[in-house]
């Protein structure tokens, strides 16, 4: 509560400091001005380059000492950081005001500032990912100091209630089994699902958009189906449970089949539905970017239209279409929301879509909403398979990446 | 090897049928994706509208001095399993307050049991047969109707069906969506001025550029552990609250609004910054007065769909911990709150039929938000959408 008034306390002062320095430093440029002198810059610049000279300077000041305290833990009680930060403030508007002279290019020195600060803002982008590494691998290392790598990556069993029993004080603890590859069997059924769904209906619906349909059903129709993907993944999860679910289970029923109510077909199509327009939109844009000479001279050796289409067409937009699909099988490995309400939560080894099986972000979420201690060995695994499921979805999007580049280059279009 | 002409032209007739084939079955993808769509805006209002109504009961409220200690004694004994719990709740506490109503007694519509809600709208519920009759017999007196929901929209949520609402999960979507477009709006637009007008061409920028395009493409779960190891464990942000939520969704959203102001800013035709160096302006002068005014449509959109994603997002914030159970209208940026997908996500866990209709009023709430966000972008597109 004190560092809240304290910190509150410091933008007030900050802002005084701010507006003293804006109306000093002008009102001294208007005087230099009025005095007939030929000054480089207008007096709003100088007092803007005064402003900045003293936030600025004073701001970086208490970034990098809030840094380091938390770092060194409170080893620099907030008062006196506070007090440097003001003091250094104090300066910054000394100076900025010395500095309203004739000679002295205010405008550029503004303009060097602010370079410097979009670039800092620029950066931030980068801290994140490192942020996200950085959180992700240091936490992950801890698990691995409990439960070994090997065993992770390869293991069959998955039963971290036993290191719950631990903390609880019974149960030797011995017998939580972290083996992720039940968790990863089951992430890529109901991923594999999803494609089986997403790609024929994507891709022939791009097909249509961009081949056949006559301009005003495209221009329908597009927005229409990126609806979908503006869908929450919570809403979706909600529509598989309760809706497709039951639906799933009375059709297997009806074949004879025994299907459990979160089975993997569930999730599997839902997300399917999901990551239509994501397919459809990309794959949609790549066949639109094959130059039509390809086109004009499949035709003109006699080919139909869907002969064309499959292959002349599909083929050159290939990498574009590959590198959709990838894209939408990152998606659909990262998403959390459908398979937390539709999948089941337990770790099953089956080929068998319509048993239940978990999967890696049910885990995840699993282990992260339980009542457990940060530093149990439970909820650590979930930073574990984070770490796995980002190097994936990572590898995924580069590739991806890559795939589209190739087909940009091939074929010298600037839209993709 | 030759072919007569029949061969020929019956093969011609194949391959022409195949061809129509395949405009057929792609036309019938479209369509079934469509299907797709119809299917499920049907399934949810059917789920979802009846939310909207609930049941209420006319009847006879006794203040007497035993309804003073046991609200039950205010209510004839076969009410009792009609009326809501909260309705028996109150009556003490309100006579405690106006003690000159011990002695009357008053006709009133109060709340009642999410069991008669559901029995009256077909769904399946728990009530005995005597119930049932009861109920009947009161519907044919115009004693228990049907009416528009205030408490859905009035109040927070509550374990007790008929008394939850959304109104604390909507408040603690504005105030998270504060947070989010705080942070993220300026330090995105800023980026993507540096990157779009100062930037050289240089590995660090291309650094910059990768990253942004591979953040916009990470799972959203990874921010939510990003949130919970930085912000709320390292920088000791109180957790499950709006800050915490906001933080962890500005750095999902801003990759979004960068490429989009990037999209916004490049659009803008170069004869409008050569024109404005030509007149002696700087570069900064040339982005703040020219640049960016013009781009602005375009990056407010931008913005506005980044944030209608950032608002439908749950995975992040179960991590950070918002799925809370949260009665009270939130207060505070530091004080716990849930958000309208996570209050979806938690009744859609509650075993109770009544909160699948409330699982479905709630998402048919958070839809219409989002779709009027979208369509809101749309028209600020076309209405300042210029061709140069």
């Amino acid at each position: 509560m004190q560092t809240n008034q304290l910190l509150l306390l410091f933008c007030t002062v900050l802002l005084l400091l701010g507006l003293a320095a804006y109306f000093i430093g002008r009102a001294k440029a208007s005087r230099v001005r009025a005095s007939g002198a030929a000054m480089y810059a207008q007096p709003d610049q100088y007092a803007w380059f005064a402003v900045l000279s003293t936030a600025g300077p004073a701001v970086l000041v208490g970034a990098v000492g809030s840094l380091l305290l938390l770092l060194l833990g409170a080893e620099i009680p907030p008062l006196y950081l506070f007090a440097a930060s003001l003091v250094v403030a104090a300066a910054g508007l000394a100076v900025g005001v010395a500095q309203v002279k004739p000679q002295f290019h205010a405008r550029q020195a503004i303009e060097r500032v602010i370079r410097w600060i979009l670039a800092g803002a620029a950066l931030i982008s980068i801290f994140t990912t490192f942020g996200i590494l950085f959180s992700i691998i240091s936490e992950a290392l801890r698990f691995f100091q409990m439960h070994s790598f090997w065993e992770f990556i390869t293991g069959t069993t998955w039963n971290p209630g036993a290191s719950f029993l631990a903390s609880a004080g019974r149960g030797d603890g011995s017998g939580a089994e972290f083996g992720s590859v039940p968790l990863f069997a089951g992430t890529f059924m109901i991923t594999a699902i999803a494609m089986l769904v997403a790609v024929p209906v994507g891709l022939l619906s791009a097909i249509y958009m961009s081949e056949y349909a006559p301009t005003r059903v495209r221009t329908v129709a597009k927005p229409v189906l990126e609806v979908l993907a503006g869908i929450p993944t919570v809403v979706y999860g909600f529509f598989a449970a309760i809706t497709v679910a039951p639906i799933i289970v009375n059709i297997a029923g009806f074949f004879g089949l025994d299907a459990s109510y979160n089975n993997a077909v569930a999730p599997g199509v839902v997300m399917g539905i999901m990551i239509i327009p994501f397919i459809s939109s990309l794959s949609d844009d790549v066949i639109n970017s094959v130059p039509d000479s390809m086109r004009q001279g499949s035709l003109a050796l006699g080919m139909t239209k869907g002969e064309t289409i499959r292959d002349v067409v599909i083929p050159a937009a290939l990498p574009g279409i590959i590198s959709a699909s990838l894209l939408g099988m990152s998606r659909a490995l990262g998403e959390t929301m459908i398979v937390v309400m539709a999948a089941g939560m337990r770790p099953n080894l089956t080929a068998n879509p319509l048993e239940d099986m978990t999967t890696v972000t049910v885990r995840i979420v699993a282990a992260l909403t339980g009542d457990q201690e940060f530093e149990s060995a439970e909820t650590l695994s979930a930073f574990a398979l984070g770490l796995v499921l980002f190097a994936v979805t990572l590898t995924l999007n580069l590739v991806s990446v890559l795939m589209i580049r190739r087909f940009r280059e091939k074929y010298r279009v600037n839209n993709l | 090897m030759s072919h007569t002409f029949d061969e020929i032209s019956q093969q011609l007739k194949r391959r022409h049928r195949k061809s129509a084939r395949l405009k057929w079955v792609s036309m019938g993808a479209l369509g079934l994706a469509g299907l797709f769509l119809v299917l499920f805006f049907a399934d949810m209002l059917s789920k979802g509208l009846p939310a909207f109504q609930q049941a209420y009961i006319n009847a006879e409220i006794r203040y007497s001095e035993e309804a003073s200690r046991d609200g039950r004694q205010a209510f004839d004994d076969d009410l009792i399993p009609l009326i809501s719990r909260t309705v028996v709740r109150v009556i003490p506490l309100q006579l405690r307050n106006n003690p000159e109503l011990i002695g009357t007694s008053e006709q009133q519509w109060m709340l009642a049991n999410s069991e008669v809600d559901q029995y009256l709208k077909g769904h399946r519920n728990r009530l005995s047969d005597q119930e049932k009759a009861e109920i009947d017999e009161r519907v044919a007196a115009g004693q228990v109707d049907l009416r528009f929901n205030k408490t859905f929209f009035g109040s927070g949520d509550s374990k007790i069906a008929e008394n939850a609402g959304i109104l604390s999960a909507v408040v603690g979507t504005v105030m998270t969506m504060i947070v989010t477009l705080l942070i993220a709006f300026p330090i995105g637009v800023m980026t993507a001025i540096y990157l779009e007008e100062f930037a050289p061409d240089n590995r660090f920028t291309q650094a910059i550029e990768i990253n942004i395009n591979n953040l916009a493409a990470i799972p959203s779960i990874l921010f939510g552990l990003l949130g919970l190891a930085i912000f709320i464990n390292f920088f000791g942000v109180p957790r499950s609250s709006p800050l915490a939520g906001g933080m962890t969704l500005a750095l999902m959203t801003l990759p979004v609004i960068i490429i989009s102001t990037r999209t916004a800013l490049r659009s803008v035709p170069d004869s409008i910054r050569h024109a404005a160096f030509g007149v002696g302006c700087s570069r900064w002068q040339v982005v703040r007065d020219h640049v960016l005014p013009l781009a602005m449509p375009g990056i407010m959109t931008g913005s506005i769909i980044g944030l209608a994603q950032a608002m439908g997002e749950t995975a992040p914030l179960i991590i950070v911990g918002m799925v809370a159970f949260i009665p009270d209208v939130g207060a505070s940026f530091t004080n716990a709150a849930t958000v309208m997908p996570a209050q979806i996500f938690t009744w859609s866990g509650e075993p109770e039929q009544a909160f699948v209709e409330k699982t479905a009023g709630g998402i048919l709430v958070l839809l219409t938000i989002l779709i009027s966000l979208n369509a809101f972008a749309v028209v600020l597109r076309k209405k300042f959408e210029r061709r140069w």
